[in-house]
Formats: C-alpha cells, structure tokens, sequence
C-alpha cells in the first residue's frame, strides 16, 4: 500500500527540530532510519500529519568513549555497529547484536537509537539497554535535556517515557571491561526476523567465581525483561555448564511470556531455557 | 490532494528533476516519475527486497525511502549497472552464466544487493553471502543458484 499524505519538514540542526517537533507534537513523527515507521506508515498502521526527517542534521551518529562509558549518538546505523573495530566485551556484544537485526539494506538506514525509540520488546537493542542498564538522554524545546535510565524508559510495547515533542539523541553505555564477557542468542522462524524469544548476558568472573551478571530477555514480556531470578543464581557461584542450565531454568519459572500466533507462553519458556545458556555459554567463551 | 514539491534525484548519473508529494516513495518515483521500471516492488514494507537499490553505494530499501530524502545522493538502479548496451556487470554476467534466475521478478533486487556488496568487499565469502542473500526473497530458484552466480561474481570482482 501507499501512506497517507504528510508534510515533510528537513531540519539542518536538531535546534530546529525540536522547534517544528514543539508546533505540534501529537501528529507528528521523527524520521531516522525509517525501517519501522514506513513499513507502519505503507500499510496506514501509522498516519502522521507531519514527518520530521532528522538524517541530514550533523553530530547525530557515532559511538565514542567517555571516561567509564560508552555513547552510543541516536542516528548511528546499525551498519555502522555491526563494523565497529572496538576491542572489548561491549564491542564485541554491539557487533553480534547488529548482526541479528534484519538484512543488510535494512542495517544501512536502520538506527541504534531509532529501535531504542521505537520499543518492540524482541529488539536487540532494547535488550541491549536493558542489559546494561542503559541511560537514554533526550530533548525538547521545552523542557530541555533529560537522562532516563533503561528501567524507567521502557513502559510497553511500542510506549517509551518519552514526551511526544522528544528526540532520543544518545544512549550511554558502561565500557565493560575485559574481565567482563557478553553474548546474545536468539530464535526466529527466518533469519533477520524479529526474535520469538531472545537472551543476551553480560558476566564477570573473576577466578571462575561470578561477581556480576546481568540477564536480559527478549519477546517474554512487553518490555525487555531483566530476570533477577537468573542473576540471583549466578551470582557468587562457579561457573560451570550446571550453573548455566540452573540459572535458565530459573528465568525459565520467573517469565510469564505471552501466547501469540509465533508461538505460545510454554513454547518460549523452552526457548528460554534453550537459549540462555548459549547466550551465556557466548558470554564466557 | 496534497502539495507537491520539486526534487532533484541524480539516478544512475542522470538528473531527473520531478513534482511529487513528499509521502511519493523512492521506488515509486524511480518508476512513475523517473519512467525505470526496473526497480520492481513487492511486498512494499521491507520484507521482499525487489526494490533493492543503491543510495549512495549502499543497498537500501527504496519502498522504505521516501524520494523527497534521496535528493542530492547518488542512486544506482538495475539500468545503470551494465557499463553500456553491449556488456554486462560482472554479477550481471554471473546470473546468466548460472542460471541465477527464472521468472525475473527479484532479479533486480538481487543484482543491486549482490553488486553493493561486491563493489564494496570483492572479497565476500560464500558464509557472509549467504547472510547478504537472505535480504531478498526468490520464489523460483530455491537460491542455489543465486548463491553460485554471486560466487562466481564475487570471484571475477575480486581477482
């Protein structure tokens, strides 16, 4: 199908975005990557009265350290991600999340910080947030700029704390360092599908103990959910192949996932315990 | 009826100087408005890949693009790979030579997909160009012959 009629509106400077974004929030859309909201807006799923097109204003792509962090710039391609030569945990956990999303003429216009925006609950890059506890700053002309942590951003599926008249403009990361290992592991019916279920980790061990670990899955709830429980049995123990099956069987127990026509709750609850431990099995290879 | 506005799209080093609605899709107005008709669309919400071109070198979408952002990029279609009417571009060449290709629908979706990412890394292996390959659907071939047409190109490119 076609979409409906919209004005378009190209601002050179994300000043002047967030100035036509202020003249009429409700109808309006910010346009980055545009691989989630033309498709919505192609089938009429999405009809905004005015796209604000952010692609040409500068500054808004790259990923650089920052001290103990890392900032991921909103308009940064997955593309881009999926290429990064940087020589750590987190680097290597960007890289292998870019793979899985989409195609490759998908991840040449597709955004970090647009899927981070857009909140389906199976994305990478919310899980990634999620896992890591992301802080997402954005901006308005009213009110300026705010940080919000992952735990408060994503509300529901597609439901950000984001205010109508916002732009996501960058997304801090801690820079784990090499004692950390990360990995993610997903299921979909086709490659380059949003996953049906998801598990991404990030572990520390030190001494073949565990002192910090962080479990994130994907397509079990509304919102990229950290399984306490998970981390509960990981953490202090050692690491060992039984630690991992316990540690999935107990996300396993803690999830409540929906039944939906890609499959019902029992069925990813045996994907969770199928692909946690090969998430984290990645996560200390 | 909404306002049109004027773009300037430069398609295979052409100027096409065109009055579209902005809502007009990139691979719309590669066909109604430019007249090439070699880009094909599908499924027009991301998932086929028919429309596969290039926007500044790179694959996109152009059913994902709307042409109001296309304006001062260089696009490559289907009708600007062979260098001129007596030769063909080497992955042109390699899906003839293969049989990489039976009813045509997807084919020009797969040359330009297979074409950027040969340009850009001649050096592809067969494991990278399975994972480039599952962008495009091909109801016909089964893909296994779309996979040894693009090897084969993958070798003549980078040899």
């Amino acid at each position: 199908m076609k979409p409906a009629n919209f004005e378009y509106v190209r601002p050179a400077s994300l000043e002047e975005a967030l100035v036509e974004l202020a003249k009429d929030p409700d109808e309006s859309k910010v346009l980055a990557g545009g691989q989630s909201l033309v498709p919505m807006m192609n089938f009429r799923l999405a009809r905004p009265e005015r796209l604000i097109d952010i692609n040409r204003i500068p500054l808004l792509e790259g990923v650089e350290s920052v001290g103990d962090r890392v900032v991921i710039r909103a308009r940064t391609r997955h593309l881009a991600l999926q290429n990064l030569s940087m020589s750590t945990p987190l680097g290597s956990l960007l890289r292998t999340g870019a793979a899985h999303v989409g195609h490759l003429p998908i991840r040449t216009r597709g955004t970090f910080g647009g899927s981070i925006a857009h909140c389906d609950a199976a994305s990478e890059w919310c899980l990634v947030a999620g896992l890591l506890d992301a802080e997402m700053t954005v901006r308005s002309q009213a009110r300026g700029t705010r940080t919000i942590p992952a735990s408060d951003f994503f509300w529901s599926i597609f439901t950000t704390a984001m205010e109508p008249d916002e732009i996501l403009t960058e997304v801090s990361l801690p820079a784990l360092d090499d004692s950390y290992r990360t990995g993610i592991a997903e299921f979909a019916r086709r490659a380059g599908d949003f996953a049906i279920v998801a598990a991404t980790g990030a572990v520390q061990v030190v001494d073949g103990v565990v002192r910090d670990a962080r479990v994130c899955l994907g397509g079990v709830s509304e919102v990229p959910f950290r399984s306490a429980a998970a981390e509960q049995v990981l953490l202090g123990q050692e690491w060992s192949p039984r630690l991992l099956r316990d540690a999935a069987e107990a996300a396993a127990d803690e999830v409540d996932p929906p039944s939906d026509s890609h499959g019902d709750g029992e069925y990813r609850r045996d994907l969770v315990r199928a692909l946690l431990p090969r998430a984290l099995a990645g996560a200390v290879r | 009826m909404s306002q049109t506005v004027p773009v300037r799209l430069y398609v295979n080093g052409d100027r096409h100087d065109i009055d579209i609605e902005p809502r007009r899709t990139l691979a719309d107005a590669l066909r109604d408005d430019c007249g090439l008709t070699g880009t094909h669309l599908g499924c027009e919400h991301g998932v086929c890949g028919a429309c596969t071109i290039l926007v500044d070198g790179k694959p996109v979408r152009a059913c994902l693009m709307f042409a109001v952002q296309a304006e001062g990029t260089s696009i490559r279609t289907v009708e600007g790979l062979a260098p001129d009417d007596q030769q063909l571009h080497p992955v042109q060449r390699a899906f003839w030579e293969k049989h990489g290709l039976q009813c045509g629908f997807c084919t020009p979706g797969f040359l330009m997909l297979v074409a950027g990412q040969l340009e850009e890394k001649p050096e592809t292996d067969e494991e990278e160009m399975r994972d480039v390959l599952s962008s495009n659907l091909c109801r016909c071939t089964g893909y296994q012959n779309i996979l040894k047409a693009s090897m084969a190109a993958a070798e003549e490119m980078s040899g």
